[in-house]
C-alpha cells in the first residue's frame, strides 16, 4: 500500500492525528500509527508533516500509463442547453479554457448536442471564445437525457482525443460525466473550483472543497486522458473573445436503441421558483431565524424591492417552509450575485459553500456570535422581522 | 422486488470544526455515521418492498468499522448485508469504487433495482451512484425526489435545478435519490436486537471475482496532491447603533456600491 511512516522521522508530535480526515492516525510510543484500511491517501497528514517530513505516499503502485497520451490535445466544453438555451455556465468553463489554454498552446472546443434547431446557439459559443464546435443533431438529444448524450460524446472523444474535458457541475453535467468516465475509462474529479496547469507536467491540477468545504483537495488524473472534470457554476468569468476562425464540425448521430430506454414524461415546473437563483444578481436568503414560514413574506418582499430572488437555507426547506429549489449551499445551489442577503441563517458552512462568492453579504442576525457574519461585507445584529421591513421601507424611499 | 442499496460510511461533517489558530481541520471525536442521502435510500427500498414484496440487501464498501452503518441498516429494516472490504481496496476513487461496488452487486446477484444517495457528504461527488449503472450496463435515474414502480418500470420524479422531470426507466435500474424524497424510519426495538446479534458477512476482492488492476489505489485514474484549507475569509463591518439608522446605513452603502 502506499502510505508509510518513517520511523525515524516520526517525533510523535500528533500533528498528522488532528489533520486526519478519517480518524484513522494515532500516536503509540510516540510513534505515528497509520490505520491504512481507513486511509484514502487524501495526503493531509503528509501537508501537516512538512516539517519533519515523516510521512510518505508512494504511488508508483498505480496503473502506468498504457495509451499514448501525446495523441490527446485540447479542451473541450460541453455546452450544456435547456429549453433550446445554452447555460451560463457553459461560457464560464469557455473562458477559463482561455486561461488553460495559455498555458497549453491548444485549442478550445465546444461540444453541442441537440435536436436541428440548436444550431444557431453555435453563435453564442463562439461568441464566448470557441474555437470549434463539434455539432451533433438528432431529434433524440433535444433533451438531455444520459444515455444517447453518453453515447455520443464518448464517440467524439475516441475520434478527436481531447486532451481535457470540462463539463458543469450541474444536475445534468454530474449525471452525464460520471457515466462517461466510466465507458471511456477516465478519472473523474467533481464539483471543481480551481484549475490551473502544471507547469512541468502540464496536466490539469483541479482543485475543489471536501468535507462539506471544511476543506480544499488537488487532484490530478495524469495517467489518463481527457482529464476529465465537472465545474462548479458561478465560479469562473465567462470571457467575450470572439475567435475569428470558427469552425463547425458536424458529426452523425451514432445513437442505438438501447439508448433510447430512459423516456422523458413531463416537466414539472416549480412556479416558486421562476427565478433562475444561480443567475439572480440579488438574492435574499431566509432561514429559520424568521421563525415562521408565513414570514417569508417580508424575505419576498425586500426581494421584489430590491429586484431580487429568494433564496434559503435548508433548515426552512427541511421544515417545508420552502420548496426545495430554493436552497443555497453545499447540497443546494451555489450562487455568486451581486448582493446576498442572509436573514435569519446561522451560516454554518454547508450554507457558506454556497454564498461566499457573492461580492457583497449582508447579514442579519440576532446573535453576534454567529460563523455568517465571518463573510458579511455588512453585519447586523438585529432581529430579521424588526430590520427587514426597515430596509424595505428605506429602499423604497431611496427609489423614490 | 429485490433491491441493493449502496451505504457509504462518512464523517458527520457538520461536526467538523476548524482550529481557528492552525487554520486546520480538527477531526477529534467526529462521529462516523450512515452517509444522510443513503438513508433516504434505505428508507425508499424498505418502502418499496412494503408495496411490492421482495428483499432489500444493503451493502457498502469500506474497512470493517463500516459494519456499524450495515448494523444501522439491519436495525432500520434491511433483510440483508455485505460489508465489501479488502486492503486492496483502500485508496480507490469514484472510478475504482463504483467497479467494486458493480462487481459485489454481480456477486450477490439477482436485483431489480439499485439504490444510491445522490452523493456522500465527504466527497460530494455524486459519480458512484451512476458509475454503478455503467459498470453494471443498466439505465439511471439520477436526484429523484419520487420513485413508483409498476410492470418491471420505475416511474421517477428527478430534482433539477429550477424544475423536476419525470422520466419512465426499465429496471433493473440505479436510482440515486435526495433528501427531499421521504423522512428515513427510527430503528425499530425488534431491529436493534437483530442487529446487535447479526453477523455481518464479509466480501474481499477474490469473492467478488475483481481485478486487482481495477480496484484500489491501482485501479484510481484520480489522486490527491495536495490537501489544505480554505483561506479564511476576514469578516466585514458591523453596523451597529439603532435599528432604523443601521436600515438607512445599509442602504446608503449598497447604493454606494452601485447596487441599487
Ligand atoms: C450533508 C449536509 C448538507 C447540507 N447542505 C446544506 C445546504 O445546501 N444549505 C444549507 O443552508 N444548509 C445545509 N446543511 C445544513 C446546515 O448545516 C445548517 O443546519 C443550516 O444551514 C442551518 O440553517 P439556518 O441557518 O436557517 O438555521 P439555524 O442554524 O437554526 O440558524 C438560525 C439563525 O437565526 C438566528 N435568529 C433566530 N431568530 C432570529 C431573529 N428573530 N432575528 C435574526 N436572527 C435570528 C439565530 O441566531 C441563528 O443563527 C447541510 C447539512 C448537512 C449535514
Ligand atoms: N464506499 C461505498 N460503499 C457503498 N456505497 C457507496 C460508497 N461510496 C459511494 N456509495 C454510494 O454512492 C453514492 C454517491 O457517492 P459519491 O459518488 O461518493 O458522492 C452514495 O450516496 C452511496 O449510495
Amino acid at each position: 500500500m502506499g502510505i508509510k511512516v518513517i520511523e525515524e522521522k516520526c517525533i510523535g508530535c500528533g500533528l498528522c492525528v488532528k489533520v486526519c480526515p478519517f480518524a484513522v492516525i494515532r500516536i503509540e510510543n510516540k510513534k505515528a500509527i497509520i490505520d491504512e484500511a481507513g486511509c484514502n491517501l487524501c495526503g493531509a497528514c503528509v501537508t501537516a508533516c512538512k516539517k519533519f517530513q515523516a510521512i510518505e505516499i508512494k504511488r508508483e503502485e498505480q496503473t502506468p500509463q498504457t495509451k499514448d497520451l501525446s495523441a490527446y490535445s485540447g479542451i473541450w466544453v460541453f455546452a450544456e442547453h435547456r429549453d433550446g438555451k445554452i447555460q451560463n455556465v457553459t461560457y464560464e468553463l469557455l473562458g477559463e479554457a482561455q486561461l488553460l489554454a495559455k498555458d497549453l498552446n491548444c485549442e478550445i472546443a465546444a461540444v453541442l448536442l441537440g435536436d436541428s434547431g440548436i444550431e444557431k446557439e453555435t453563435e453564442n459559443l463562439f461568441a464566448h471564445g470557441a474555437q470549434k464546435v463539434y455539432l451533433v443533431c438528432d431529434p433524440e438529444l433535444k433533451d438531455y437525457r444520459t444515455a444517447p448524450y453518453t453515447r455520443v460524446i464518448t464517440g467524439l472523444i475516441d475520434k478527436y482525443k481531447p486532451e481535457i474535458m470540462l463539463i458543469g457541475a450541474t444536475t445534468t453535467g454530474r449525471d452525464l460525466a460520471a457515466r462517461m468516465a466510466i465507458r471511456i475509462n477516465c478519472g473523474l474529479t467533481a464539483d471543481c473550483t480551481g484549475l490551473a496547469i502544471d507547469p512541468e507536467r502540464k496536466i490539469l491540477l483541479q482543485t475543489r472543497p471536501a468535507f462539506g468545504g471544511n476543506i480544499m483537495a488537488t487532484i490530478i488524473s495524469p495517467n489518463h486522458r481527457p482529464q476529465m472534470a465537472t465545474v462548479r457554476p458561478k465560479v469562473f468569468r465567462k470571457s467575450k473573445i470572439q475567435n475569428p476562425k470558427s469552425q463547425i464540425i458536424r458529426e452523425n448521430p451514432n445513437i442505438q436503441t438501447e439508448d433510447l430506454l430512459v423516456k422523458l414524461i413531463e416537466i414539472v415546473k416549480d412556479e416558486s421558483a421562476k427565478v433562475n437563483l444561480q443567475d439572480a444578481e440579488i438574492i435574499v436568503s431566509g432561514g429559520r431565524g424568521i421563525g415562521d414560514p408565513k414570514n417569508f413574506a417580508i424575505i419576498e418582499e425586500l426581494a421584489k424591492v430590491l429586484g431580487g430572488a429568494v433564496g434559503a437555507s435548508r433548515a426552512t426547506v427541511d421544515a417545508g417552509w420552502i420548496s426545495a429549489h430554493h436552497q443555497v449551499g453545499q447540497t443546494g445551489k451555489t450562487v455568486a450575485p451581486k448582493l446576498y442577503v442572509a436573514c435569519g441563517i446561522s451560516g454554518k458552512i454547508q450554507h457558506l459553500v454556497g454564498m461566499q462568492g457573492a461580492d457583497t453579504i449582508i447579514a442579519i442576525n440576532k446573535d453576534p456570535d454567529a460563523p455568517i457574519f465571518k463573510v458579511a461585507t455588512y453585519g447586523i445584529v438585529g432581529d430579521v422581522l424588526e430590520i427587514v421591513p426597515l430596509l424595505i421601507r428605506k429602499i423604497q424611499e431611496v427609489r423614490g | 422486488m429485490d433491491i441493493i442499496v449502496c451505504i457509504k460510511q462518512v464523517p458527520d461533517t457538520t461536526e467538523v470544526k476548524i482550529n481557528p489558530e492552525t487554520n486546520t481541520l480538527v477531526r477529534e471525536g467526529v462521529p462516523s455515521i450512515v452517509n444522510p442521502f443513503d438513508e433516504n435510500a434505505i428508507e425508499a427500498a424498505l418502502a418499496l418492498k412494503e408495496q411490492h414484496g421482495g428483499k432489500v440487501t444493503v451493502i457498502t464498501m469500506g474497512p470493517p468499522q463500516a459494519k456499524e452503518a450495515l448494523k444501522q441498516a439491519v436495525a432500520m429494516g434491511a433483510d440483508e448485508v455485505y460489508l465489501v472490504s479488502d486492503r486492496a481496496f483502500a485508496g480507490s476513487d469514484t472510478w475504482a469504487t463504483s467497479y467494486t461496488l458493480a462487481q459485489a452487486i454481480k456477486k450477490i446477484g439477482k436485483y431489480d433495482l439499485i439504490l444510491c444517495g445522490k452523493q456522500a457528504i465527504d466527497g460530494d461527488t455524486a459519480q458512484v451512484g451512476p458509475g454503478i449503472a455503467e459498470w453494471l450496463n443498466i439505465p439511471q435515474a439520477t436526484f429523484a425526489v419520487k420513485i413508483e414502480v409498476a410492470d418491471n418500470k420505475a416511474k421517477v420524479e428527478r430534482m433539477l435545478e429550477e424544475e423536476n422531470e419525470i422520466v419512465e426507466i426499465p429496471l433493473p435500474a440505479v436510482i440515486t435519490v435526495v433528501k427531499q424524497i421521504n423522512e428515513p424510519r427510527m430503528p425499530s426495538l425488534k431491529g436493534m436486537m437483530k442487529a446487535k446479534k447479526s453477523e455481518i458477512p464479509t466480501l474481499s476482492l477474490a469473492d467478488i471475482n475483481g481485478d486487482p488492476e481495477k480496484a484500489g489505489l491501482k485501479g484510481s485514474p484520480t489522486q490527491v496532491v495536495k490537501i489544505f484549507s480554505p483561506p479564511a475569509k476576514g469578516g466585514g463591518e458591523m453596523l451597529t447603533g439603532e435599528p432604523a439608522d443601521i436600515a438607512a446605513g445599509v442602504v446608503a452603502k449598497i447604493k454606494e456600491r452601485k447596487i441599487i
